[in-house]
C-alpha cells in the first residue's frame, strides 16, 4: 500500500488553493534495469478530488507525470472546515484516498 | 401528409434519443483513455480525443521554466481565462507519448492546474484547452532540458 498523500488546502476569499503531493513511483515503462530488462510501467492513471463528498475535478495522467506527483488546483466556494478528499488509481488497480480540511 | 409529418417527428425523436445514448457513455466514461495517452503525434492525439485541431490562443497560458536542469521534474502549469473549458491538457512534443496529463474542468474549480512532468529532451510544451463549444486552443513554450528524465 502506498504512503499517504500530503494535502494542503488554504482558503483565500472564495478560492481555495489545494496542493497535493502524492507518493508514487510513476515508472514510465521506458527504463531498463541493470540486467537490461524493461521495467514495466507503473503510474497513476486517474486523479479525482471531492469537496465535502461532491466531485469537483478529475484528471487522467500518463507516465510522463513526475515521480511523487505534485498537483495544484483551485476550488471555488470552499470554506474553512470543508473537507477536500483526493483519490488516485494507478494502472495496477491500486488506489488511495486521503482527506484534508480547508484552513 | 399527417402520417408523414408524424413519421418525421418520430424519427427526429429517435435521432435525439440516439444522440443522447451516444453522449451518455462519453459523459460517464471514467475509463482511462489509453489511445490518447499513447498517441505519438498531434494528429493521433486529436483523433483519439475526438476533437478538432488546436488553434494558438493568447487566452491559454502555460508556465514553466525556460531551462529545466532536471528533466525528471519539470514544473509546469496551465491555465485559461476563458469560461466554458471542458478539459485542459499538458503535452510535451518530443516525449515518447505526447500527452502528459488531462484534467476535466468543472464549474467548481478554476481552469488552472499545476503539476510536474518528465521531459526526455528539450522540447515544446503545450497547454491545450478543449472548450465546451468544440473549440480547441493551445499555448506553447519551449523548455530546454539539460538532463533528460526518461533514460535510465
Amino acid at each position: 500500500m502506498a504512503d499517504p498523500m500530503r494535502i494542503r488546502a488554504q482558503a483565500a476569499g472564495d478560492k481555495t488553493t489545494v496542493r497535493v503531493l502524492m507518493s508514487h513511483e510513476m515508472e514510465t515503462g521506458q527504463r531498463k534495469d541493470s540486467s537490461g530488462k524493461v521495467i514495466p510501467a507503473w503510474f497513476i492513471q486517474e486523479v479525482s478530488a471531492t469537496l465535502n463528498g461532491k466531485p469537483v475535478m478529475s484528471g487522467q495522467w500518463g507516465p510522463a507525470v513526475s515521480k511523487n506527483p505534485f498537483l495544484q488546483f483551485t476550488v471555488k466556494g470552499a470554506k474553512a472546515g470543508d473537507k477536500i478528499a483526493i483519490t488516485w488509481i494507478d494502472n495496477r488497480g491500486d488506489k488511495r484516498t486521503d482527506e484534508a480540511t480547508v484552513s | 401528409m399527417q402520417s408523414r409529418r408524424e413519421m418525421l417527428k418520430r424519427s427526429a425523436g429517435v435521432a435525439s434519443l440516439l444522440a443522447g445514448l451516444g453522449l451518455l457513455p462519453q459523459a460517464a466514461q471514467a475509463a482511462f483513455n489509453t489511445a490518447a495517452f499513447e498517441a505519438k503525434t498531434m494528429v493521433d492525439l486529436v483523433k483519439a480525443l475526438g476533437v478538432s485541431a488546436p488553434v494558438l490562443s493568447k487566452d491559454v497560458t502555460l508556465q514553466g521554466p525556460d531551462i529545466a536542469e532536471n528533466g525528471a521534474v519539470v514544473p509546469v502549469s496551465c491555465a485559461t481565462t476563458l469560461p466554458g473549458v471542458k478539459q485542459l491538457l499538458i503535452l510535451v512534443e518530443k516525449n515518447p507519448s505526447l500527452m502528459c496529463a488531462m484534467f476535466d474542468v468543472t464549474d467548481a474549480v478554476e481552469p488552472a492546474f499545476a503539476t510536474r512532468v518528465k521531459m526526455g529532451q528539450s522540447s515544446n510544451v503545450m497547454a491545450v484547452a478543449v472548450m465546451s463549444d468544440g473549440k480547441v486552443l493551445y499555448a506553447m513554450k519551449e523548455i530546454k532540458v539539460t538532463l533528460g528524465g526518461c533514460g535510465g
